[in-house]
């Protein structure tokens, strides 16, 4: 199997460097301050954890403190861009855009509003804090919203990239990003194309099997270990990595689908409305595929430390390769 | 300060009456709607753009305006029927409201239509918008005298995110901030302090670090003058609970709950049957210039 340029050199090495992604979001806005004096920042009393604190520190003057009043947040930002500013609202994502999908489908989305709504602790991984923090739907409530882009980038790099791309981009945007620390796959270097997925993994020919595994945000570490342990057992696996959940990149999902006997989607969500929903929705009226959704299946987190639940949740590793040995009864 | 000779109330109160026609037009055409609020506004709106605003008609997205924004976006039929009277698109195209195609949604949408500062509709965050505008205008120029002009209802105040935005206005003492509030006590399932009482709203302003006043809304210079005055504060920003009467200008509508959400030809028949509801409000409005009932107030 072949990788894809610039990734970790240390990919497989147990002691690959985890860092949270939305520690990419915090650099990514200061450095998005720097470069234009009409980025803002808003914060609901989540400034540090979100890391917002880096650019409310550097630019007091444009950050706003909101108060736990999510709801008011994405408004008073949708105030903030009609008169020329960008908003950078963040927060958790099961409080915004959980609380507040209402203000950001009417205020900011319909009314095609220049806000990025940031939602930091999505995932099971946040962990110990338990279901009531851990956002597993944000991306099929944001999706299903017209003129509103939705992102996952998988680590620090990333986020970092999509921040900064989303500063310069006029409309509505929103990413997602999680709590715990999580393996850095990417480099500085990557490429990051907005509305583009990118092959992380390119299989081994001439297997008798192939899998294509389409993954988004810090799923992508999981994805590529599983395909290397399926490479490993004859199984041609390749793995196209999405960070950009909306507009989805129809032609590479397509043309993973048509080179591949089975498609494999994989992210920390529900299974129902997310990565997998899109691709879904797209390949039935494409190309019919066979296709097996990686994700929380219909069901609430719990209490936990985060390698602990996404492997409980059958998002790990281990979960990708037995759902494909089983299709193909090895 | 805003002085208003005899001259220039008569020939407000004669484009508030106009736009008063044009609201019952536009609602018996379209067939569905709001008739109470629109009514009971278009003293007010027809005050701020034909004297208040700073604004261009011909150059609806002038960066040195003010901003109105619109919060209880369903009495829309006095937004679109003041703007198309004051220059913004032809009146005729009035009676296109709620039509497939028309630019003049059931509820208001930005960008549809010259003059619409934000999309509104779901009651409560009209506030909260016009809190980041005053909060963007004031970083652009700390002392600017830009204002952000929020009409509101008094029956959204029940929503949570309008108390959130009122903290928040109270918090960063926005001066150029200056909401104007329909009492006019009704909503769509009966009178407001029936469903969820909102008393004592003057205190629950000024607990909130807002300077209150209150108005006859129906009364051009009191209107005119407490802008003036809400203009005048520098350190808060400023609420006007303006008390109006709801379908203001027609006695079959004034005062009653039911017409709401109700457009003529679809209301209570008590005093007039369904077909002669919007001749007979186009009569009054004709006749008596609007003026049927003597301000409550006095």
């Amino acid at each position: 199997m072949q990788l894809a340029k610039h990734l970790n050199p240390k990919i497989f090495d147990n002691d690959i460097e985890r860092i949270p992604n939305r520690d990419g979001f915090g650099d990514g806005l200061v450095e998005a301050g720097e470069k234009n004096p009409n980025v803002i920042a808003l914060s609901a009393d989540l400034t540090e954890s979100t890391r917002v604190n880096l650019f409310a520190e550097k630019f007091p003057e444009r950050f706003v403190q909101c108060g736990v009043a999510e709801q008011n947040m994405a408004s008073v930002a949708s105030g903030l861009a009609a008169v020329g500013k960008i908003p950078f609202i963040a927060s958790y994502a099961m409080f915004s855009p959980g609380r507040s999908w209402e203000q950001i489908r009417t205020t900011i989305a319909y009314n095609d509003q220049n806000v990025k709504v940031i939602g930091a602790h999505s995932g099971v991984s946040v962990g110990p804090d338990g279901a009531t923090h851990q956002a597993i739907e944000d991306i099929a409530i944001m999706r299903v919203i017209p003129n509103i882009v939705v992102i996952a980038p998988a680590d620090i790099h990333e986020a970092k990239k999509a921040v900064l791309w989303a500063a310069d981009y006029e409309g509505p945007v929103y990413i997602r990003l999680g709590r715990s620390a999580v393996p850095v796959v990417t480099t500085k270097d990557s490429p990051f194309e907005f509305g583009k997925g990118q092959i992380m993994v390119e299989r081994t020919t001439h297997t008798k099997q192939s899998v294509g595994i389409i993954s988004t945000g810090s799923m992508l570490h999981n994805a590529i270990l599983a395909a290397k342990e399926l490479n490993d057992l004859g199984v041609g696996t390749s793995v196209l990595h999405i960070p950009t959940i909306k507009p989805l990149d129809e032609e590479a999902v397509l043309d993973l689908a048509e080179t591949h006997d089975l498609t494999v989607t994989v992210e920390e969500h529900q299974r129902s409305g997310g990565l997998g929903g899109a691709v879904a929705e797209f390949l039935s009226e494409k190309r019919p595929t066979k296709q097996i959704r990686i994700g929380v299946d219909n069901q609430f987190g719990q209490s936990g430390e985060p390698d602990e639940l996404v492997a409980h949740y059958k998002m790990d590793k281990d979960s990708i390769t037995k759902a494909v040995r089983e299709v193909f009864s090895i | 300060m805003y002085y208003l000779s005899d001259k220039e109330v008569k020939a407000l109160e004669k484009s508030a009456n106009d736009i008063r026609q044009s609201i019952i037009e536009m609602l018996m055409a379209a067939g569905s709607g709001h008739t109470a609020g629109p009514l009971g506004m278009a003293d007010i709106f027809t005050l701020l753009y034909f004297h208040i605003l700073k604004h261009n008609p011909k150059d609806p997205d002038w960066s040195e305006r003010d901003r109105l924004i619109l919060s209880n976006g369903h009495i829309c039929p006095v937004l679109y029927a003041t703007l198309a009277h004051r220059g913004y698109f032809p009146v005729e195209e009035l009676l296109t409201l709620r039509q497939f195609g028309s630019r003049l949604q059931g509820h208001p949408h930005r960008g549809a239509l010259p003059g619409i500062e934000t999309t509104s509709g779901p009651l409560g965050s009209g506030l909260s918008q016009a809190v980041g505008m005053s909060m963007g205008l004031r970083m652009n120029n700390e002392y600017t005298s830009q204002y952000v002009y929020c009409l509101m209802s008094d029956g959204e105040l029940q929503e949570g995110q309008t108390w959130e935005a009122i903290m928040m206005a109270g918090k960063e003492k926005l001066h150029n901030l200056i909401a104007i509030i329909d009492r006019n006590g009704i909503q769509i399932d009966g009178n407001t302090e029936d469903v969820m009482p909102l008393e004592p709203l003057r205190d629950k302003f000024e607990s909130f670090n807002f300077d209150v006043q209150e108005v006859d809304g129906h009364n051009m210079r009191m209107v005119a003058d407490a802008i003036g005055k809400a203009q005048a504060v520098y350190s808060q920003p400023s609420v006007i609970i303006a008390h109006t009467i709801p379908g203001k200008g027609v006695d079959i509508f004034e005062r009653d709950y039911r017409w709401h959400g109700n457009p003529p030809g679809k209301g209570p028949e008590d005093k007039v049957k369904k077909p002669e509801q919007g001749k007979e409000a186009l009569r009054q409005l004709r006749s008596f210039g609007g003026s049927i009932s003597p301000s409550h107030l006095d």
